[in-house]
């Protein structure tokens, strides 16, 4: 079970958290003109990355705040965590 | 009968305490601090099994967790657990266990004629054997199969025991409380730090128990007793005994199996069977010490073949004779020591080593002790069917490939050790990289992954001055790193006889002529001839030859034969070891029982239940209850002997014609609050939210980003800022999360907060034509008529001094408002409306009624949001807006979901008028086409119509639009139906709408 770091409240437990995908997603702004492609990209289409993954996660049974995790996919290793409206350098 | 082999005065058993027990019908006795394992011994009893393929007699080859053979059905206060090793259960009074994978009888086992068949059950046997007719495979071949090769029954019985599960957090975590473990432990308790020492045998101390040393001058025993004596009075250490740790996972969690109550005739109450611990620890040092590995020979399989440290271990632990002739046939000074205690305790042992000329401490005394050694010496095999007789020996060339010529010579056990494995599982679990070490012919750790550390023997190191300093080092080092303090510890001396080096010989050849068969996994009946055959056909991978040939498999996975597998595989395919790499080691360790894994969470606390404050009520009424998520709600209320069905159609006609309430409680709510709470419902629903009025409420659905519809409700604005959302009960936490996503990542610039008030607030819908006069009555003070609380109008109002909120919303389709009032006055409003009601015929209705009213005016719900439909298909389009964005707009506009022929929602109804379709059943165009019938829709939600008085249901149809008044037929293979119906339009009652609004 991974152990991971929420900025809000500290070291917490896998089991607290939610899984909420790639955190590198960009949703297309409102009322923007948008192709299929660009849709499409946004909707689907997603890396299966091994290695390095920015990826959010929600403290669902503790702070209800989105974070962002830094975490390796195939050794778990988590580098950083941030808050949901900490822009990852 | 009389412990025939159990010597005086020696062992650690409490002999003032004497225990009576019965293995396969017949009554045995021991004593307290047993095993079954050395209780049988100390009996005289060696046979206690059969082997999984070939039914061959079983005894006993370990002491521990590593036996391959000594499997029993335990029966324990009248419960029943199969597969329990003997060498590892205590004995306890009353302990019954039984033989398994034999029958009749241990004694006469009929599977043992495939023995003499073996030339038939070679590696690979049942995949290419069983292949042919297919349609044997589930009448014949796998239930014989499964009844020949099983191994314990489990109990189909509800399990009575406890289980528990406990989360802990330490700084170091030390697997095993031999000399690396204690020694460790000591050092970092001494600096303060939270230690947890666990151990998996009931005794502490380890190897120390058996081997004849000295630390700081006492006995290795006398020490361990005063060093766990010591910490267990330290507040800052744990000691757990009967405790496996069999689990290494991700960021050093590991999970331990705590054996509380299986020494015992029964649990004590209030006390776990096993209780499971999840424990987080900033360090991990293992200490599991090492597993003899045994030398390869013919037969050596037979009863009273074991491993030499068992041996030892059964004399000095537990006072039991394993034989009194025995051999012990070793390759390195491990043997000497077991033949040393025998001889010391009045039993003449007879040694073979396979060394030529070995020197040491150990066989100096052994010399010195008069015991009969004979170098350059093999144990071709062992003679005797159930019970060893004697064995045949010979003499070994120094390239041990020519053996000499063969004597008998009586013996009636053969101890055999072949040096030593370190237990480096839960290392390699950690993703530590193994590597092999050449002088102990055997993996150790390598580079650490986790924070972990291998200490003493699983590190390959069996000097135990070496052990001690490095763990006492170990200890100290990575607690100050925690806690910061420095305790010095002066590190004992220590007396012990130095080894010398083993040899690297671990498989006797076969003799001219012999066909012996050389077991290598003692479990599952591999012999060396299996490997050799799963190698010639062409399997390379050790991981396929595992699989292929069942090596290293089934409950002891391979402790004692792992590692002579390999030597095999690589000495015929000409590479070293380490090329030839071993299998992946995973969690658990050991069995765990199925019950310690799922802990509590069993029967009704297998999921949380959550009632409505009306609960109570309900079930004073009779209430029959459904499962709705984890909510418990009213299905319908029964009334003498109705069913299901007469009593939904009670209930829904009551409310078509007089008034009904239904407990709505369970359905999510979210307060929305903020300057911007009307731009995020704009951005979340299809459709508009910007001029919606303070004191009104409307009707939405929101869409996931791929245009799927993801839930609907009403909304209502209660002031300038502040807005009650409501959700299907089976979706309110999936939407506060949905709703949270786009406010914190998404749009954070809205100035919006959501909170669930769900548990807040207790709902009850009175719907029905009548509900207004009752409303009136309920709410004296207010203004609820047509014009003053209008269709999808707010207001708060008083309900007999209680603050209440008036919803004029409909899901029955009837003149209807929901009532919701904070939760504990839940059940005085739910008496005061059915009190007040009385006069107009007031019932409850359950979920069941609520259905029926909302299928039979083609309202949607779950089962048409199920997760596969866009607005159109539910009829939904007018609700999405074409002015503004929301969330899954521009998925809408994808090729699918444009079609002419789309799916949409109709009703259906059978040409007989009689027969309920059965939900889930296909519509088809021709019952008779041959199959695969192509499907045109299916029935998502099916009723009995109070309103027409038959049969209706709703179905989501492909071009459902064009197909009104066609005839189909609905089909479900499941209930054997195929039903003619007609398309209608899903609105069958009331299509209009005029009911809501009157």
């Amino acid at each position: 079970m991974l152990y991971i770091n929420c900025p809000h409240c500290g070291m917490r437990s896998q089991n607290e958290f939610s899984y909420g995908g790639d955190a590198s997603v960009k949703r297309p702004e409102l009322n923007k003109e948008v192709s299929d492609q660009e849709w499409d990209n946004f909707v689907y289409n997603r890396k299966s990355l091994r290695g390095k993954h920015l990826e959010l996660w929600q403290h669902i049974s503790g702070c209800r705040q989105w974070i962002k995790v830094e975490r390796d996919t195939a050794t778990h290793e988590i580098f950083r965590t941030f808050k949901a409206d900490e822009e990852v350098a | 009968m009389t412990q025939a082999f159990r010597i005086e005065n020696v062992g650690l058993i409490n002999r003032d305490k004497k225990l009576s027990f019965k293995f396969n019908g017949k009554t045995y006795f021991g004593y307290e601090g047993d095993t079954l394992a050395s209780a049988l011994l100390a009996n005289g009893v060696h046979l206690v099994g059969r082997s999984f393929k070939y039914h061959r007699p079983r005894g006993f080859f370990g002491a521990g967790v590593d036996e391959p053979y000594a499997v029993v059905q335990l029966y324990r206060n009248g419960e029943t657990e199969p597969n329990i090793k003997a060498t590892e259960q205590e004995l306890f009074d009353g302990l019954e266990a039984k033989s398994v994978n034999c029958w009749p009888s241990v004694n006469f086992d009929i599977g043992a004629i495939n023995n003499f068949l073996k030339i038939f059950l070679p590696a690979g046997f049942y995949y290419k054997t069983f292949m042919w007719p297919k349609s044997f495979w589930y009448r014949i071949y796998e239930p014989f199969i499964r009844k020949a090769a099983g191994l314990g029954v489990a109990s189909t019985k509800h399990d009575k025991e406890r289980y528990e599960h406990k989360y802990e957090y330490c700084d170091l975590l030390i697997a095993g409380s031999g000399p690396s473990g204690l020694a460790s432990a000591f050092a970092a308790a001494k600096n303060g730090a939270k230690v947890i020492l666990a151990e998996d045998k009931p005794r502490f101390g380890g190897s120390l128990l058996t081997s004849d040393v000295n630390i700081g001058n006492q006995s290795g025993k006398d020490w361990a007793e005063g060093i766990i004596a010591e910490l267990k009075t330290m507040p800052n250490v744990v000691v757990k005994n009967r405790s496996q740790i069999f689990g290494y996972y991700d960021h050093n969690m590991l999970v331990m199996s705590e054996k509380v109550s299986d020494h015992l005739p029964s649990t004590k109450k209030y006390h776990p069977n096993k209780r499971l611990w999840y424990i987080r620890a900033k360090e991990v040092l293992i200490s599991s010490g090492s597993i003899e590995r045994p030398i390869v020979f013919g037969n050596n399989d037979t009863p009273g073949v074991m491993l030499s440290s068992a041996a030892k271990e059964y004399l000095k632990v537990y006072g039991v004779l394993v034989g009194r002739k025995p051999l012990v046939f070793t390759n390195n000074d491990s043997g000497y020591e077991t033949a040393i205690e025998f001889k010391k305790h009045g039993v003449d042992p007879i040694v073979l080593d396979s060394r030529k000329n070995p020197e040491s401490e150990i066989i100096d005394e052994a010399k010195n002790l008069g015991i009969n050694i004979k170098n350059s010496y093999v144990v071709v095999a062992a003679q005797g069917y159930k019970k060893v007789k004697s064995a045949d020996i010979a003499s070994i060339s120094e390239d041990k490939k020519q053996l000499g010529e063969i004597e008998n010579l009586q013996c009636d056990c053969i101890c055999v050790s072949g040096f030593w494995t370190p237990t480096i599982h839960l290392a390699s679990q950690s993703g530590n990289k193994t590597k092999f070490k050449e002088e102990i012919d055997a993996f150790v750790p390598g580079q650490s992954k986790q924070n972990e550390i291998t200490l003493g023997a699983a590190n390959g190191v069996f000097s135990l001055d070496e052990t001690l300093k490095t763990s006492f080092r170990a200890g100290s080092e990575l607690s100050k790193k925690i806690t910061e303090k420095d305790n010095e510890i002066a590190i004992p001396n220590v007396v012990e006889k130095k080894s010398s080096q083993h040899d690297k010989f671990w498989c006797v050849p076969l003799p001219k002529g012999k066909n012996y068969k050389r077991f290598l996994d003692f479990q599952n009946d591999v012999a060396v001839s299996d490997v050799e055959i799963a190698l010639r056909e062409g399997y390379r991978s050790i991981e396929h030859v595992k699989r292929y040939t069942t090596l290293g498999m089934a409950t002891d996975q391979g402790k004692t034969s792992n590692l002579n597998g390999l030597q095999l595989v690589s000495e015929i395919e000409n590479k070293v070891v380490p090329a030839v790499g071993h299998t992946t080691f995973r969690p658990p360790y050991t069995p765990v029982s199925i019950g310690a894994i799922v802990g509590r969470e069993v029967g009704k606390h297998s999921k949380p239940t959550r009632k409505s404050p009306m609960h109570s009520w309900h079930e004073k009424n009779n209430a029959v209850f459904v499962d709705a998520g984890v909510w418990l709600r009213p299905r319908y209320y029964k009334r003498g002997n109705e069913n299901l069905f007469e009593a939904s159609k009670r209930e829904a006609k009551n409310v078509r014609a007089n008034v009904g309430v239904c407990d709505v409680t369970t359905l999510g709510k979210i307060d929305v609050k903020g300057p911007d709470a009307a731009e995020l419902l704009n951005r979340v629903y299809t459709n508009a939210w910007l001029k919606l009025p303070v004191g009104k409420a409307r009707y939405g659905v929101m869409l996931r980003e791929d245009g799927i519809v993801m839930d609907d409700g009403t909304t209502t604005r209660i002031s300038e800022n502040h807005y009650h959302m409501t959700t299907t009960t089976a979706q309110a936490a999936n939407v506060l999360s949905h709703l949270e996503y786009y406010l914190q990542l998404v749009w954070p610039e809205l100035n919006v907060n959501v909170v669930s008030t769900t548990e807040q607030w207790a709902g009850a819908a009175i719907a029905g034509p009548k509900s207004r006069d009752l409303l009136k009555k309920l709410f004296p003070n207010s203004d609820v008529s047509n014009e003053g609380l209008p269709f999808m109008g707010y207001m708060e109002g008083d309900l007999f001094g209680v603050k209440a909120r008036i919803f004029r919303i409909s899901f029955s389709g009837e003149l209807a408002y929901e009532v919701n009032v904070e939760s504990d006055y839940g059940n005085f409003m739910w008496e005061k409306i059915i009190k007040v009601g009385e006069e107009f015929n007031i019932q409850p209705y359950g979920t069941e009624a609520l259905s029926t009213l909302r299928i039979e005016m083609g309202h949607v719900a779950g089962s048409e949001l199920d997760g596969r439909t866009i607005p159109f298909d539910n009829a939904l389009e007018g609700l999405v807006s074409k002015k503004k964005d929301f969330i899954g707009k521009r998925s809408l506009q994808r090729t699918a979901f444009t079609a002419e022929d789309r799916q949409r929602i109709v009703g259906v109804v059978p040409l007989d008028k009689q027969t309920s379709i059965p939900e889930g059943s296909h519509l088809v165009k021709d019952d008779k086409a041959p199959l695969p019938n192509p499907k045109l829709g299916h029935i998502s939600a099916s009723c009995w119509s109070v309103e027409y008085d038959n049969p209706f249901s709703l179905a989501i149809l492909k071009d459902g639009k064009n197909m009104i008044g066609q005839k189909l037929f609905a089909m479900s293979p499941l209930k054997n139906k195929v039903i003619p119906v007609e398309i209608v339009s899903s609105h069958y009652v009331d299509p209009k709408g005029e009911r809501v609004r009157s």
